[in-house]
């Protein structure tokens, strides 16, 4: 049963084309690799999905709802910066993902804004921040910060979580603990994921599928005639990973 | 070291007036410093004979109060115009231009408009300090709202907020710091207008008194006068900082 729909989008900015003809379906509770060259529109995509933009043509449905008009709860989204609020402390941002949505001024009170920290809190045990709830982000490391944003986006309880590059910014041992704790974090929600990344081997090591955007066709005389789309649809879940410069190769049966 | 500076100048100033009045005695032009501390001492304690009031003190609370009315008016018009400006493209559209233009307009051209339409009286001096900050406010704090990244205002949305709720828990919090430097900044300006406006027409405040006493040569009065504004201004300017620091921890330090 197809739970993100992508169908036959396109999305060009004044009359060039970024993206041409991407469709695609996407199993409820998968983890989605975008891969691709800087430019070819990956990060587009990801603000299509996000409703951020809307495309030209072509629309995106999440579990049969119509298109939406603009980013909302149903979807969740951690950039590589300014993903959480500095002017909260850590505490503060976790309840802002309830109460936001959920109360009239964006703000708890009484009983029902102690019952909220007292789930933050809980929240911050698990993912190691407890001792940080009363500071503000900028006192955070970047991986910290980051596991907050995630955290964040998931108190919403959204739909599909995207994430824009979301380790591009941390040094390689941090982003090998993110990634567990990423993993972690799915497993215990089932949460369906789509992750924008240019780091090949995070993609595969994460993802159940790997989409490669690129250009198919292409005119030296005029580069930004043809916009991208997806070139190659990979499934990561097969041991073997391949490495980064397989998805040159034909699809299949290059690995035994 | 800090206090280098002020010894300096009260240093020059001394000898300056010490040579002049060696020359005349009956020199008004740079009384000498116990004269001003003389002056001083009789304008902050003793009334005045006819109406019974100590001038001195009378003069600064009714400017005060001018300067306070006219600049939270304009603090407030800064803020929800630059916030409005900021946020919502249409308003922007309509807007932007049009206060360009106005903050264009020397204010002081507009202090007869106002004695005509206003009278002579507070209005008229209040009004003069509210339209000479206000445009300044309105683009300082529209500019900073255009500054808040995408990202927050994409991710409030993610979390399930309206305009409201951005405006409110995500917009003011970020912008607020930056008015009161941007208030701090416009306390020069201001000052400036108060007392143009106490010049021209009044029959109190610490403008008027300054021009008063002018006609007399009174440099004690005068100098008295001046350095009380100064204070008054630094006083102001320093509360207003550490207000800032106080009140938005996570904004880091302002340096000046």
């Amino acid at each position: 049963m197809s739970y993100v729909t992508v169908d036959d989008i396109h999305q060009s900015y004044d009359g060039r084309p970024i993206l041409e003809r991407v469709s695609l379906t996407v199993e409820k509770g998968a983890f989605v690799s975008i891969v691709g060259a800087s430019g070819c529109g990956k990060s587009t995509f990801l603000r299509l999905l996000l409703a951020q933009e809307r495309p030209t043509r072509g629309d995106i449905r999440i579990d049969g709802a119509p298109p939406a008009q603009e980013p909302g709860r149903e979807r969740g989204v951690v950039f590589q910066k300014y993903s959480v609020f500095l002017h909260m402390t850590v505490c503060e941002n976790l309840i802002a993902g309830e109460s936001f949505g959920e109360s009239r001024w964006g703000r708890f009170f009484g009983a029902k804004k102690r019952a909220a920290r007292e789930r933050a809190l809980q929240t911050l045990e698990r993912i190691g921040l407890a001792h940080m709830a009363d500071a503000y982000p900028a006192a955070l490391s970047g991986g910290m910060q980051q596991r907050l944003a995630i955290a964040q986006a998931l108190t919403a309880r959204p739909r599909v979580l995207l994430l824009d590059e979301p380790f591009g910014a941390l040094d390689p041992g941090t982003r090998i603990a993110m990634h567990d704790f990423l993993l972690e974090m799915r497993q215990e929600t089932g949460m369906t994921v789509f992750m924008v990344t240019h780091d090949l081997q995070e993609g595969f090591k994460l993802g159940d599928r790997v989409l490669v955007f690129d250009k198919p066709r292409w005119d030296p005389h005029e580069p930004e005639a043809y916009g991208a789309t997806i070139t190659y649809d990979l499934d990561a879940r097969r041991d073997n990973v391949p490495t980064p410069a397989a998805p040159d190769a034909s699809l299949e049966g290059t690995h035994p | 070291m800090l206090l280098l500076p002020f010894v300096a100048v009260l240093a020059i100033y001394a000898i300056a007036s010490d040579i002049r009045l060696s020359e005349n005695p009956r020199d008004k032009l740079l009384p000498a410093p116990t004269t001003i501390l003389e002056t001083a001492q009789r304008l902050v304690s003793e009334p005045d004979r006819r109406s019974g009031e100590i001038l001195f003190w009378k003069d600064t609370a009714i400017s005060l109060q001018r300067l306070a009315i006219g600049v939270g008016l304009a603090a407030a018009l800064g803020l929800s115009f630059g916030l409005a400006i900021g946020l919502f493209p249409h308003i922007r559209a309509t807007l932007a231009g049009f206060v360009a233009v106005l903050s264009m307009i020397p204010p002081l051209t507009l202090l007869p408009i106002l004695f005509i339409a206003f009278g002579l009286g507070e209005i008229s001096k209040i009004a003069l300090i509210a339209i000479g900050v206000t445009p300044f406010l309105i683009r300082d704090m529209s500019q900073r709202v255009l500054e808040i990244p995408a990202e927050q205002i994409v991710k409030a949305q993610t979390l399930g907020a309206s305009s409201l709720i951005i405006a409110i828990r995500v917009a003011i919090p970020q912008i607020l710091p930056r008015l009161i430097q941007a208030v701090r900044l416009s306390l020069g300006p201001a000052w400036l207008f108060l007392i143009a406006a106490e010049a021209i027409a009044s029959d109190a405040g610490v403008g008027y008194r300054i021009f008063l006493v002018r006609r007399f040569l009174a440099m004690d009065v005068i100098l008295t006068y001046v350095v009380w504004i100064t204070a008054l201004a630094f006083i102001m300017d320093y509360t207003l900082k550490r207000l800032s620091e106080g009140l938005f921890p996570w904004a880091g330090k302002d340096g000046l």
